[in-house]
């Protein structure tokens, strides 16, 4: 299984490539059908994502929205702009943060790979005051992440520390 | 670790993001900050001053302004942001790898 590639393209593009051990129809269904995608596309720890709108069709509305369970939340809208089963999907989505971020244009393939998927996205780079708020969203998001992680290792630490005096 | 604690509840605030994304544009003077945000100058120069101690943003003087720009090692390097998105879509096709997995077994 080859790791994640993240590389950018003339300072305008992103390029993501990852490999699956799946044939390239379960991954596009993973990538289109709303009770698949709840279930993956969550970004860090602690997130869920409780509506997940997705019309598959050219024109069809996406619409995905995420919560941390502590109040805090976002979503992204968007429309599907071609869809070629099961090897391409074209896209445009913009954060709500809570102000639109400009459209990212998104190109998601699917190419068969020996007996699994290689997936590969290009996908718009975001200006720099986008950047600057989706990061502001982002380290939030992660340090959610990090609190969540710690309380787990605090969880553990108690169980461990079980019986002794310390809490 | 201070530095990024401070930074984190320096971000906590709606409005220190607000700040952040129009400095993001270009450098500005808390009059001209305090202007689209609706606040009184006071209320904007606390907010610079939790930014400025997070490393946020720098501050240099110009006779009597004091002209706030994002630091560049704190916010702008692409890499930062390039970091971030690279963790949360590592993460998700972790996971969908564990889904596609599963729809495997329920296939077969």
């Amino acid at each position: 299984m080859t790791k994640m590639t993240l590389t950018t393209e003339a300072d305008k593009y992103i390029i993501v490539t990852r490999r699956f051990a799946a044939p390239p129809e379960a991954l596009y269904r993973a990538h289109t059908e709303p009770e698949l995608i709840q279930k993956w596309l969550l970004g860090p720890d602690g997130w869920t994502m409780p509506v997940c709108i997705s019309e598959a069709r050219p024109n069809g509305k996406m619409r995905y929205e995420w919560v941390n369970g502590k109040g805090g939340g976002f979503h992204i809208t968007g429309e599907y702009v071609e869809l070629e089963p099961y090897s391409r999907i074209v896209h445009v989505e913009r954060m709500h943060l809570p102000d639109p971020t400009p459209d990212n244009h998104v190109e998601t393939r699917f190419a068969p790979d020996g007996d699994g998927t290689l997936m590969t996205i290009r996908m718009t780079l975001p200006d720099a005051e986008t950047r600057a708020r989706m990061l502001a969203t982002g380290m939030e998001r992660g340090m959610e992440a990090s609190y969540v992680r710690l309380e787990r290792h605090l969880e553990q630490g108690r169980l461990q520390h079980a019986g002794s005096t310390m809490s | 670790m201070q530095t990024l604690d401070a930074a984190f509840s320096a971000l906590s605030d709606p409005t220190r993001r607000a700040i952040l994304a129009r400095l993001a544009k270009s450098e500005a003077t808390v009059m001209e900050l305090a202007k689209p945000f609706a606040m009184t100058q006071p209320a904007i120069s606390r907010h610079l001053k939790v930014l400025e101690s997070a490393g946020l943003i720098v501050r240099r003087i110009e006779g009597t302004k004091r002209p706030c720009r994002l630091a560049k090692a704190g916010m702008e390097p692409i890499d930062q942001w390039l970091a971030m998105l690279r963790d949360a879509l590592a993460r998700n096709y972790d996971r969908l790898d564990g889904v596609l997995a599963d729809m495997k077994t329920k296939k077969g």
